[in-house]
């Protein structure tokens, strides 16, 4: 008796408990037909006792014949019927011998925590973290004072090169930030004031905002973005290739080395990138003011200057500081906990931008209040 | 032996390789035999690995030509060279797996991309290539939970994916242990026979060298050309050049002797 299968490449020919499936034509990977072969239909007929194998008109084949046969083999074992290999090319033989007979069931996954679990597993993540956290920001301040005397294991050039990166380089991007984020408060402000007549005061609105507000949040959104995201990302790839634990193994502290020079650069450029960025949104916004409302220019000066005090100045230099050591401790930290794959680097990088930009708004609102509190 | 055992699947005719104008390796050729497993040999920096990479694609030769049957390899339009291309495995110095795939995904990646077949087919494959390099436990875990060996061994699965015809290994026993490095070149040995795949290594591991390579080439590190041909064991025993012998009888070359 000769029974057809589902597969054109394949047929069966029962004789009693017998089976003798003959192969023909190609087994390769790349039609779709042969390596779907269902063992289903051979394994159906309850008085099978052996299945034999005539591969005499087989074409080339691949590991879908493999595929093919190891399912036979598996399907075989365990209803105790014997499999005669002997038709079997030599060489899908070896092949066959190298895999073993019964892939092991697979693990069970690992059982879901219950929620209450999970809530107290966050919890004390969260609290490990703080720690962590709070850790770093106090070594910081200790070793900044260490730094400061020359005792820290911190090497100048590193210094030199990150206030290069933190600062300098910053530039063009923060004075084009800022340069139309001043001209923009003008040119919002300037409808508004022309209405009642009060031209004069888009000086007061520009400088105001600029020195008290804007020039600082905005500059430390561009810093967060070019230069925390920067630092996640290097150290992370540095877990990846296993620098960090030749640092660790060398005895360098990991602390002074990487986070110290980015931390100290980041809190020192970013108050002078905020000066420069008040000053560049300044402009910005006396250019507008001055070709679209009826102010000469001297006047715009002389009133900036009268608005703008130098307690104003001095909030948001401090609020610019806050903002720079925050980016950096970001983006030292979330790298210096990130995993070891290429994915988990950019995670690192995502998730210092995204901390960095949510923490500045958050302490903004805090110095706010603060302000506010204390009447400046 | 039968002449379709002869016939050269590669051949390498007057490469020279290097990077911007320093030629790391000029004037190298040799055939490769179907069905061998052919060494790339020579000390560490000499350009095993940049020649390697001259035949897989990954970098243009400065001159010469690298041959596949009939086809000019460089020859070829880039996308025809991508399509070529799919008929070699390659496996990586330490694997090169995608970091953030399981070690199963790795093997199955390429089939999904090239194949018209269904996840089960596909899954199944991975499984076979899986347990063909001995793996079938390891599958779910990520490439960094594993150890050395173990990557190399993915890696070796995810070469032989699409069942190539020509396998290319990058130092395949460098950081394995003797009994590891053994069982892979038993396994390299296992699959060329059931496969039929003619496989290329750079390797300076002796004992792997002499154990399967069946042919090969050696290359200088001073003068930056190929110095002998033929099989390690072979020029192990014949070879008079003093660098060769040095190599394969693991000396230090003549006039380099440390001081008393």
């Amino acid at each position: 008796m000769t029974v057809a299968s589902d597969n054109p490449r394949l047929t069966t020919q029962v004789n009693g408990g017998d089976t003798l499936v003959t192969l023909t034509g190609d087994w390769t990977t790349q039609d779709d037909g042969s390596a779907a072969a269902s063992t289903a239909a051979l394994f159906d007929r309850k008085e099978l006792t052996a299945i034999e194998f005539d591969s005499s008109r087989l074409g080339r084949w691949d590991s879908s014949l493999l595929v093919y046969l190891s399912a036979v083999r598996n399907g075989a074992a365990p209803r105790s019927i014997r499999v005669d290999d002997s038709g079997i090319p030599i060489a899908a033989r070896r092949l066959l011998a190298l895999l073993q007979p019964q892939a092991a069931p697979p693990a069970a996954p690992p059982r879901r925590p219950m929620f209450v679990e999970r809530l107290g597993l966050r919890a004390i993540a969260q609290w490990c973290e703080l720690r962590a956290v709070t850790g770093l920001v106090g070594g910081q301040l200790l070793q900044t004072g260490a730094a400061l005397t020359g005792r820290a294991r911190m090497r100048r050039v590193d210094f030199v090169g990150c206030m290069y990166d933190a600062g300098i380089a910053a530039l063009p991007m923060v004075a084009l930030v800022n340069v139309l984020v001043g001209a923009i408060l003008a040119f919002v402000g300037a409808i508004e004031l022309r209405r009642f007549g009060a031209d004069i005061y888009i000086a007061n609105l520009v400088g105001l905002a600029q020195v008290r507000e804007m020039a600082a949040v905005m500059t430390a959104i561009v810093m967060s973005g070019r230069t925390g995201g920067a630092y996640a990302a290097e150290i992370a790839s540095m877990q990846g290739s296993d620098e960090l634990d030749a640092l660790r193994v060398l005895g360098i502290p990991l602390h002074d080395y990487l986070v110290l020079p980015r931390v100290l650069a980041l809190t020192l450029m970013t108050p002078i990138l905020y000066l420069y960025g008040s000053a560049i949104g300044i402009l910005g916004g006396f250019a507008v003011a001055v070709s679209m409302l009826n102010i000469s220019p001297e006047l715009f000066v002389a009133q900036t200057r009268s608005a703008v005090t130098m307690h104003q100045i001095a909030f948001g230099l401090t609020k610019s500081i806050a903002f720079g050591a925050l980016i950096a401790l970001a983006g030292c930290r979330i790298g210096l906990k990130a995993g070891r794959s290429a994915t988990d680097v950019g995670h690192a990088a995502t998730r210092a931008v995204v901390v960095s930009i949510i923490g500045i708004i958050m302490l903004d609102a805090v110095f706010a209040v603060c302000a506010n509190a204390l009447d400046m | 032996m039968d002449p379709e055992h002869n016939e050269p699947v590669l051949q390498v005719q007057g490469l020279a390789v290097g990077y911007g104008d320093q030629d790391v390796q000029h004037d190298v050729s040799f055939d490769v035999k179907r069905g061998s497993i052919f060494a790339i040999m020579g000390p560490s920096g000499c350009g095993k690995s940049t020649l390697l990479k001259a035949l897989i694609g990954l970098l243009q030769p400065s001159a010469g030509a690298v041959r596949y049957g009939a086809r000019d390899y460089w020859a070829l339009e880039q996308g025809q060279r991508d399509d070529f291309g799919r008929g070699f495995g390659v496996l990586f110095q330490g694997g090169a797996l995608w970091s953030s795939m399981t070690a199963a995904e790795n093997v199955a990646l390429p089939l999904q991309m090239f194949t018209p077949l269904g996840v089960a087919v596909i899954d199944s494959l991975v499984q076979l290539k899986l347990s063909l390099v001995g793996l079938d436990s390891g599958r779910g875990s990520m490439p960094a939970d594993l150890s050395g060996g173990m990557r190399q061994r993915v890696g070796l699965a995810r070469a032989l994916a699409l069942d190539p015809q020509i396998l290319f290994l990058d130092e395949p026993s460098a950081g394995l242990d003797p009994i590891a490095a053994k069982r892979f070149d038993d396994l390299i040995l296992q699959l060329r026979d059931g496969f039929g795949v003619t496989v290329v290594m750079v390797s300076h591991e002796l004992p792997s060298l002499f154990g399967i390579c069946d042919d090969g080439v050696f290359l200088d590190a001073a003068t930056h050309t190929a110095i002998a041909h033929g099989a390690p064991s072979r020029l192990r025993d014949s070879c008079d050049n003093p660098t060769v012998h040095a190599f394969m009888l693991r000396e230090r070359p003549a006039g380099n002797e440390a001081p008393a």
